[in-house]
């Protein structure tokens, strides 16, 4: 019976991964990805990977679905031209070539894993104890691969940056996208009032939980910017000019505390990054507290696009 | 007890998958947008509502209990406006056109 449910969503997946490849019309592409990426999450809780089911339900449907859904919107007025020109022959059979290359290479490298594969688990689930943290995700995270955690999260920073560049000149250090503007005593209106306090109470538990229980940093920042964007477009709020100096300093406190932390290891444990003894757990709350203002600006920011308006209202 | 329970279990949440499937059948039936929010959101919440009374004997204590009740209001609270505003976007499309 499980295998039988198993198998059915497996097909699915497939179904709706193929589906959203040859989907001719952008927006509909970008539905399918957001059910493909729900769907997906299914398949992490029926793997027992529920750090990884939720942050793909956050990030991978919802936030990125988000984002590429204000693409489609951008890409409106180009997307008839863009499906005018049709590619030669020759450049659609290598493409095609190129696609079956990557998947037959793929699926080469997935059988020639020696059974049992390779793992670290049974390290981690040695070392995690003097961790002081009872998730092993959050250890793995913050602990055993913490450069990989902070640098992730000065990729993101500088993708803001990088999105910010866009702006033209004359609106730099304005505010991004329209000024949403809704019925106050509209039906978007109310619910921006109503749901934000659960959603914070929400995320804050995502994060507190995440040191021994499925959850986390970017699980949680997700929801909190999700909060955020709503209050932003029933119109109770504006967003924030990019300009402003106390919130530029929260995008960098939390890429800077875990820097910091990292420094501080060199003094107390004897390389970057490392926590002295008993002292790990706090630590790790720390970067994790510190991280969130950070990734909630920058995940909402990232989804208001570049500046373009000025500052003022 | 526990075998009248987990009978109940079965039939509310049977009768949940059945409402979804109505509910499906109507969205990709009916010709346009308010019916088929009308046979979605209608359908579904009395779905969602036996899924959860169903499960309901099912968890181990009265706090997970009341997460599945939150989950469920949450789910009839958002599915409620996203579809007054979806169907308000309907309506200004064909005002439009």
């Amino acid at each position: 019976m499980r295998a039988v449910v198993s198998l059915v969503v497996v097909l699915l997946l497939l179904w709706l991964a193929v589906w959203t490849v040859v989907a001719r019309d952008a927006f509909l592409a970008v539905a399918g990805f957001i059910a493909y990426g729900l769907l997906l999450s299914l398949v992490w809780v029926r793997l027992y990977g529920i750090d990884v089911a939720l942050t793909e339900a956050a990030i991978g449907g919802g936030l990125t679905g988000a984002l590429l859904l204000g693409a489609v919107g951008r890409l409106r007025g180009t997307e008839a031209a863009a499906r005018s020109e049709r590619p030669g022959v020759g450049t659609r059979v290598l493409a095609m070539a190129l696609s079956l290359g990557v998947t037959a290479a793929l699926v080469l490298c997935v059988l020639a894993l020696p059974e049992p594969g390779p793992t670290l688990a049974p390290q981690v689930a040695r070392e995690l104890p003097a961790t002081g943290v009872g998730n092993p995700i959050t250890g793995v995270l913050l602990a055993f691969r913490a450069l990989d955690t902070l640098l992730e999260a000065i990729v993101l920073v500088i993708a803001l940056i990088g999105v910010w560049s866009l702006a033209p000149d004359r609106f730099w250090g304005g505010r991004p996208g329209m000024r949403h503007h809704a019925d106050p005593d509209g039906v978007l209106a109310y619910f921006a009032r109503v749901l934000p306090p659960i959603g914070i109470v929400v995320g804050v538990y995502l994060l507190w939980a995440g040191a021994d229980h499925p959850g986390g940093k970017f699980q949680s920042a997700t929801i909190l910017a999700a909060m955020w964007m709503l209050v932003q477009m029933a119109g109770l709020a504006d967003a924030p000019a990019v300009g402003n100096r106390l919130l530029r300093a929260g995008i960098v406190a939390g890429p800077l505390v875990f820097v910091a932390v990292g420094l501080l290891g060199l003094w107390t444990a004897g390389y970057f990054l490392g926590y002295p003894q008993g002292w790990a757990k706090p630590m790790i709350v720390a970067i994790e507290v510190a991280l969130l203002p950070t990734l909630v600006l920058v995940l909402a920011l990232l989804m208001s696009g570049a500046p373009a308006r000025s500052a003022e209202r | 007890m526990s075998f009248a329970l987990d009978l109940f279990s079965v039939v509310a949440v049977s009768g949940g998958a059945l409402f979804y499937l109505a509910g499906t059948v109507g969205l990709l039936r009916f010709p346009d947008a308010y019916t088929r929010l009308h046979a979605l959101t209608k359908a579904d919440n009395v779905g969602m509502a036996l899924v959860v009374i169903g499960l309901m004997p099912q968890v181990g204590g009265v706090l997970a209990g009341l997460k599945l009740v939150l989950v469920w209001l949450l789910v009839v609270f958002s599915s409620a406006a996203v579809s007054q505003l979806i169907a308000r976007t309907a309506r200004r499309r064909d005002a439009r056109t």
